[in-house]
């Protein structure tokens, strides 16, 4: 039986302190329920438990964790999976701004709209590669200095239909990664020297491994999210700056 | 025909070689890593290439023989009291090249010092001086947010607190080692602060580069930092120290983030920042989660809730014109410290025109952040540690009495560790073995030499200050804190006076 929490009389700091103590007590499965701007749960906790949430998370659900998997019915609020290790941040719903900021594993599916700044300064190394798959569209500054990881921009799920699929400023100052979109963005929304490609196998194998994994995690159809074509945006160098200075 | 590359036709500096004592060892080009002696091997003679001298001094200091002298260059330019050589050069380079001007350490230019215009007061006949050698003399001071007030309640005849105070760092010596990331300086430095720091009893300051795991022991003398590229920052790093600083901004380049060039970015380096190596390692401008006070108070307890409310959380500021403002919504966000760096404050690398233009004074600026605090009632919810500048233990007497409860001191402790101060941190060649992570140059300067030497001065400047606050008649650090009563100006404005709440000498 997970431990089943309804925290709206709780003020977060109480909340955490909570589920520490469960955990810490070998509890590996946790409901919360009423949640409604609850900040930084499970910010920092570094044991696999699995958590489903019931609400609005508040500011930076699941910072700095390593581990948890989340499930939240419903949206989120600014800065979910902030500087985020391991574990996966599974969002029914919409999400606000600075989603997975300098993320370094891990992954974070939203299904609707993501805010500005999402995937900004997301890192990689070796063998851990942060992935944030977006099912909606995404405001400005989507994967700024971008060092590494996958961001996946589907377009798909929006409550938005007048917006364009990404704001401005697309990937700018990207050094690392890559960011998939589905569908086309124009080259003025890039950042500075980026450029769109077409996809190589090697990335549909990439696209195809994570859009599986998350619509098993929504129930969607592989096959409908992948019924259209992909762009991709690298970095054009590992050192857009490296020319800047005079010696 | 190439374009003729103007900034390398004058030299900055000469490399002077005494033929009489040269025994052609080539020791010199050994030690140059600017590649400054040359070797001819037609001739069996050594050549020098002046304009390639940094003015380091290394070869000079390591001639067996003594053979050489590092001068200013003698070559001149016509007189020019507003084009002077330094501006030339600079124009010449960025013609050359097209780019930002870059260079290191702080701020060089000859703004007013105000550490120089405040002289200490001393006992004089109506009250006694102190002498630390025959009398106790604390230096002791404790970072952190303090109650509105002590509640105190008796218990079986004991009295004790009522409440808990919140966590607090016991400093021994009110001297700290400012951030400086491993990337920019060598992990021999880190070493040797780290151990320096513990065997002191103050803290050091991990930079942005993370903790390389040779240094997880020290964690009750860290603080790590978390800046706006958030290298190497997982839970395990947050936890090792006993602080965490968000670094908003640097002294030495406020309103800027880091570039931490690819070159610099070797295996270990890559390593301790988790990203790869030869990757840039930039860190913006901002922290994309804090474009307001409101942000800050975000992340600051993000950082508190992930670490369990076990950890301080510093905030370091550069000092720039609205500090006190800034500085008051930094403590209502809920910072227990706010680190303020002031112009003077040094980098491995910043633009020159930042470097040298761009921040105040710290002395006006922890002034003014102290008075602020006070006038709002906040001052004993945080403490101030100003950095940027201090060069000597009458600098921390002054700063302290001013209104912060600690300093911070970088370039003083990588000179104590054999610097020269010839600006050319960014480029990782660094001769003394100390802004570089070259493996071979890194053994230049060994572990035990940097602690062995940065203990020294933390030290020597410990006892300075005990024999300043004796002869003042106080004997602890903390009726220091503030007490201006103990400064004079000598030659400042009335403006000035009111800002750092000083009388004139004779006043």
């Amino acid at each position: 039986m997970p431990l089943e929490l309804e925290v709206s009389p709780y003020h977060y700091s109480q909340v955490n302190r909570i589920l520490r103590e469960a955990i810490e007590k070998g509890e590996r499965e946790l409901v919360l329920r009423g949640v409604n701007g609850h900040r930084y749960l499970l910010a920092g906790v570094s044991q696999s438990v699995r958590v489903e949430i019931y609400g609005t998370p508040g500011l930076d659900l699941g910072a700095f964790m390593r581990g948890p998997e989340i499930r939240v019915y419903g949206n989120v609020q600014d800065g979910a999976g902030n500087t985020m290790d391991e574990g996966k941040i599974i969002v029914h719903g919409m999400a606000g701004d600075v989603v997975g900021y300098a993320m370094r594993g891990g992954k974070i599916h939203i299904y609707g709209d993501v805010g500005y700044r999402v995937g900004i300064h997301m890192k990689a190394y070796m063998q851990k590669i942060p992935v944030i798959v977006i099912g909606g569209k995404a405001g400005d500054f989507l994967g700024e200095y971008m060092a590494g990881g996958v961001i996946i921009l589907l377009g798909m799920n929006s409550n938005y239909p007048e917006r364009p699929l990404a704001g401005l400023f697309l990937g700018t100052g990207m050094h690392g990664g890559a960011i998939y979109v589905r569908g086309k963005v124009k080259e003025s929304q890039l950042g500075a020297g980026l450029k769109p490609y077409p996809l190589e196998t090697e990335d549909e194998k990439i696209l195809e491994t994570h859009l599986k994994d998350y619509c098993e995690d929504f129930g969607l159809n592989l096959s409908d999210v992948l019924k259209e074509d992909f762009l991709k945006i690298i970095p054009y160098t590992h050192r857009p700056y490296g020319k800047l200075y005079a010696y | 025909m190439a374009t003729p590359q103007f900034a390398s036709f004058y030299p900055d500096f000469y490399i002077e070689r005494l033929w009489d004592r040269c025994i052609k060892c080539k020791r010199c080009i050994k030690e140059c890593t600017y590649e400054a002696h040359i070797w001819e091997a037609k001739k069996k003679t050594l050549l020098e290439d002046h304009v390639k001298c940094v003015g380091c001094h290394r070869c000079e200091a390591f001639c067996p023989t003594k053979a050489i002298i590092i001068k200013r260059h003698p070559a001149q330019f016509r007189e020019h009291a507003l084009w002077t050589p330094w501006f030339i050069k600079n124009i010449y380079k960025q013609a050359d090249q097209g780019g930002v001007l870059l260079t290191s350490t702080g701020c060089m230019l000859p703004f007013k010092n105000y550490f120089d215009h405040l002289v200490l007061d001393a006992c004089q006949v109506t009250n006694p001086p102190i002498d630390p050698l025959r009398e106790p003399m604390e230096l002791r001071t404790y970072i952190g947010s303090k109650p509105e007030a002590l509640e105190i309640e008796e218990v079986d005849g004991r009295f004790r607190l009522k409440k808990k105070l919140p966590p607090l760092i016991k400093l021994e010596v009110p001297i700290m080692f400012a951030g400086m990331s491993y990337g920019a300086i060598s992990l021999h430095v880190h070493q040797g602060l780290a151990k320096a720091a513990r065997d002191l009893g103050t803290l050091y300051n991990t930079g942005e580069g993370g903790l390389h795991a040779s240094l997880y022991e020290y964690g009750a003398n860290t603080v790590v930092q978390c800046a706006s590229g958030r290298f190497g920052l997982h839970v395990d790093y947050l936890k090792a120290g006993v602080a965490i600083e968000i670094k908003i901004g640097q002294g030495a380049k406020p309103g800027i983030g880091g570039h931490l060039p690819g070159e610099k970015v070797t295996e270990e380096i890559s390593k301790t920042r988790m990203i790869p190596v030869g990757s840039d390692a930039l860190s913006p401008a901002p922290h994309h989660d804090i474009y307001s006070i409101e942000d800050l108070r975000g992340l600051i307890f993000a950082l508190k809730e992930a670490t369990e409310y076990q950890k301080l959380v510093f905030v370091k500021i550069s000092a720039v014109h609205n500090v006190a403002a800034i500085a008051s919504g930094v403590v209502r966000a809920g910072a227990d410290a706010v680190v303020i760096d002031g112009l003077k404050g040094g980098t491995g690398a910043a633009p020159t025109m930042f470097r040298d233009y761009i921040g105040i004074p710290i002395e006006l600026a922890i002034s003014a952040v102290d008075k602020r605090l006070r006038a709002e009632g906040i001052r004993h919810r945080t403490s101030i540690i100003a950095s940027g500048g201090i060069r000597c233990s009458a600098d921390v007497v002054k700063a302290i009495a001013l209104g912060a409860d600690a300093v911070s001191i970088g370039t003083a402790a990588l000179i104590a560790v054999g610097c020269t101060m010839c600006q050319r941190c960014y480029t990782g060649k660094c001769p003394w073995g100390i802004a570089t992570n070259n493996p071979e140059l890194l053994k230049r300067l060994p572990p035990e030499v940097a602690y062995e030497k940065i203990y020294n001065l933390v030290k020597g400047w410990a006892h300075e200050i005990k024999e300043m606050l004796g002869a003042m008649g106080i004997n602890s650090i903390e009726s220091l804190k503030g007490n201006r009563d103990k400064l004079r100006a000598v030659g400042l404005t009335k403006e000035e006076m009111e800002i750092l709440e000083v009388k004139h000498a004779g006043e």
